[in-house]
């Protein structure tokens, strides 16, 4: 018996070879089988997955929960809501372009601020209930000076949704915190997107991402924070945001949405 | 541009271009409501559909929905016709070459179908398709023989073939490995055993190549590897001698589309020459690998045509004309990964799956379907297990399995490998004949070539898992 390097090895016959397999990836592997089929609970368990990243995508975004989260986490900013063009989600599921856009009554105090935050729904409100919260405490204690808008609360959200927001605003950046589309193993996934001098019309390639802040599986909320707010300078001093900043480090990396 | 009028229920509907009628005759697809060009009502779609039906096939050699000034696709199509093939349904119209394929479908003649392929538009086949029902789809597609091969000979009839997708998030060896034998264990990989990588880079493509083509080589697997990096990625892993069995590319139905993939005909051309030359097949000559979905355009700005913008599933049928032009081993649809802003639920997958299958095939390729679904999309295992026996009926080449139906990578889902046996057992369909010749020296089928269940203490099983181990 050989391994893939060719060299001779003996199974012992405590190893269980389907363990080996197992051990080896997070992929489903060595799942056995019923007939041609899965074993029953072996469906049950991706059932189980599949439901949880679909009821993430419908759960509506609960305001309170977040004003709630908010203030337990020592944020002390004001928290304005806003809507985008897509009423409820089944529509903003097909029409990605009225999550873009504002709801056309939308008021925003218009002030000069160096950076504004918007908590946005996304695909995954969960990920929003469950991790804006301590991320925005975790950036805004790391940012000193910085003067920061209200935090805006953005329903049926598109990343871009925080073009129109920032500009109105006025803000020299934008930042969007948006719920990620989920997983089958992550349905509370947070991402964040920057975006410098934002206004409607930014293209993808001018914003960064930080994707997967999810503790304790994924990012952290200070090693997230640390990542924006090297970001944040970065941009800052550049005057600019995207493709161009990401050639600064290997941690800067460009987004899309 | 030619305004066509019918007079339906005494509603007379208007259409102001063929690009108009070809979009409002498609059945319903959110991605044609995003771009705007969706019927408006289930009268008016069926108006545009009498509409098409009259419309002499000869029309679409004429009337490009993509200018031919301007986009390279539409000369590829116009250029490459052929009149001999197309000479047996020259004189049809839309609805006419409709009841022609279901009559040649029926009479089991399958000379008569193929051999058209080089003839036809991808235009034409598109519009076709959107008068023909799901059945129609199937019981032609059934009939239409496309056959290719590289190191094992994919599309005869009563085959399905799968590709095997041991993807990984960090692209290492060890769980890459682990998901391959997880995969040929449930006789899976007679396709190809292909990867998408998470690193888009020379190095790390090559790194694959190696790791895949080593269990290939180790075990004499009668199948091909693909690493799916991008082209470019794959001319400088073919320049480093890199063991490249096959080129991969996404491709789309308009020079702006495959702009935004980074891709021109010419560098495809030189991708295709430079695996050729390496001569490593043994069964055939195919070498080339694409992937195509519909929506693929629109969200890449680039569905713009002469009389505005055309609807996805015509612009899907124009990305296998460029796809034909490379004589490709494997061309798949991703027909339910791209979003619910292109196909919402699980009736427009299925609808589009098999609008997929059938147009390629008809257009000459040996067409496969990555038939999977993401978490915003209302689609789930039922719709697949529908859209994935509909499939089996069609002779569908091959369909995609990842261990569990959880791409970990990728983040969605497509078929499991057991999928893969289900279909196989229901519809009494067979691996790829090399493939299937090399599980049963392994001995991994049964008597009735069934994969067999293996308990760990198998030798099959403890031959193969001995390479799992790091």
């Amino acid at each position: 018996m050989t391994d893939l390097q060719g060299q001779s090895r003996d199974l012992g016959p405590s190893d269980d070879p389907w363990a080996v397999l197992r051990d080896a990836t997070r992929a489903r592997v060595a799942l056995g089988r019923a007939g041609d089929g899965l074993p029953t609970s072996r469906e049950l368990e991706f059932r189980a997955a599949h439901a949880a990243a679909r009821d993430a995508v419908h759960t509506a975004l609960d305001a309170d929960l977040v004003r709630t989260a908010l203030t337990g986490a020592g944020v002390g900013l004001d928290v304005l809501e806003v809507h985008s063009q897509a009423p409820d989600r089944t529509t903003y599921l097909q029409r990605p372009d009225l999550g873009r856009r504002l709801a056309p009554d939308t008021q925003l105090p218009a002030g000069t601020y160096d950076l504004a935050l918007v908590l946005a729904d996304g695909l995954s409100p969960r990920a929003v209930h469950e991790h804006a919260a301590g991320t925005v405490a975790a950036v805004l204690d790391r940012l000193p000076g910085w003067s920061v808008a209200p935090l805006v609360l953005a329903q049926q959200a598109r990343v871009a949704l925080g073009d129109p927001v920032g500009e109105a605003l006025g803000a020299g950046i934008v930042v969007v915190l948006v719920g990620e589309r989920p997983g089958l193993s992550s349905a509370d996934s947070l991402g964040l997107y920057l975006t410098h001098g934002p206004r409607p019309g930014r293209a993808d390639s001018e914003r960064n991402c930080i994707s997967n802040v999810r503790p304790p599986h994924g990012l952290g909320y200070a090693q997230a924070a640390d990542t924006l707010v090297a970001l944040l300078q970065a941009s800052r001093q550049l005057g600019a945001s995207g493709v161009v900043l990401k050639d600064e480090g290997a941690a800067l990396l460009p987004g899309a949405g | 541009m030619t305004v066509r009028r019918t007079t339906l229920g005494g509603h007379t509907h208007e259409f102001r271009s063929l690009t108009d009628v070809l979009a409002k005759a498609t059945p319903a697809r959110s991605g044609d409501v995003l771009a705007g060009v969706a019927a408006e009502s289930q009268a008016q779609r069926v108006a545009a559909q009498h509409v098409l039906a009259d419309v002499p096939l000869a029309t679409f050699l004429t009337e490009p929905v993509v200018g031919y000034e301007e986009d390279d696709v539409t000369r590829l199509i116009l250029d490459t016709h052929d009149p001999a093939a197309f000479a047996p349904v020259a004189a049809l119209t839309v609805g006419g070459f409709r009841d022609w394929l279901l009559a040649r479908a029926a009479e089991r003649d399958e000379a008569a179908i193929s051999s058209l392929a080089r003839g036809l538009t991808p235009e034409m086949v598109a519009a076709v398709s959107k008068v023909m029902r799901n059945a129609d789809l199937i019981a032609v597609a059934r009939r239409t023989r496309v056959v290719t091969g590289l190191r094992s000979t994919l599309g005869l009839p009563g085959r399905l073939a799968s590709r095997l997708q041991p993807n990984h998030p960090t692209d290492d060896a060890v769980g890459v490995t682990a998901s391959i034998l997880d995969g040929l264990l449930h006789g899976c990989g007679d396709a190809v055993i292909g990867i998408n990588p998470a690193t888009d880079s020379p190095a790390q493509t090559i790194a694959l190549l190696e790791l895949v083509g080593a269990v290939i080589s180790r075990y004499e697997i009668p199948t091909q590897s693909c690493v799916l990096a991008h082209v470019t990625t794959t001319l400088r892993a073919l320049e480093a001698g890199a063991p490249v069995d096959l080129v991969f590319q996404s491709v789309a139905g308009t020079q702006a589309g495959n702009r935004g993939f980074g891709v021109t005909l010419d560098l495809l051309a030189e991708a295709r020459a430079g695996a050729l030359e390496l001569g490593r097949g043994t069964v055939g000559a195919n070498v080339t690998y694409f992937e195509t979905g519909q929506g693929s355009a629109l969200s890449a700005d680039a569905h713009h045509g002469v009389d505005g913008p055309v609807d996805q599933q015509t612009l899907e049928c124009r990305a296998y004309g460029v796809a034909r032009h490379f004589d490709p081993l494997l061309v798949n649809t991703v027909v339910g990964f791209i979003g619910p802003e292109y196909l919402y639920d699980g009736k427009q997958v299925i609808r589009a799956g098999l609008e997929d299958h059938f147009c390629g095939k008809l257009l000459g390729l040996p067409m496969g379907v990555d038939v999977c679904y993401t978490n915003h999309t209302d689609v789930d295992g039922d719709d697949t297990d529908t859209l994935t026996l509909l499939l089996g009926a069609a002779g569908c080449s091959f369909v995609i399995a990842v261990p569990g139906s959880d791409d970990v990578m990728l983040h969605y889902q497509s078929l499991s490998f057991t999928d893969v046996l289900t279909a196989r057992s229901v519809l009494d369909l067979r691996p790829a004949p090399e493939f299937e010749a090399w599980l049963a020296m392994m001995d991994l089928l049964d008597d009735d070539g069934h994969v067999r269940e293996l308990t760990p203490e198998a030798p099959a099983a403890r031959a193969l898992l001995a390479a799992a181990r790091p």
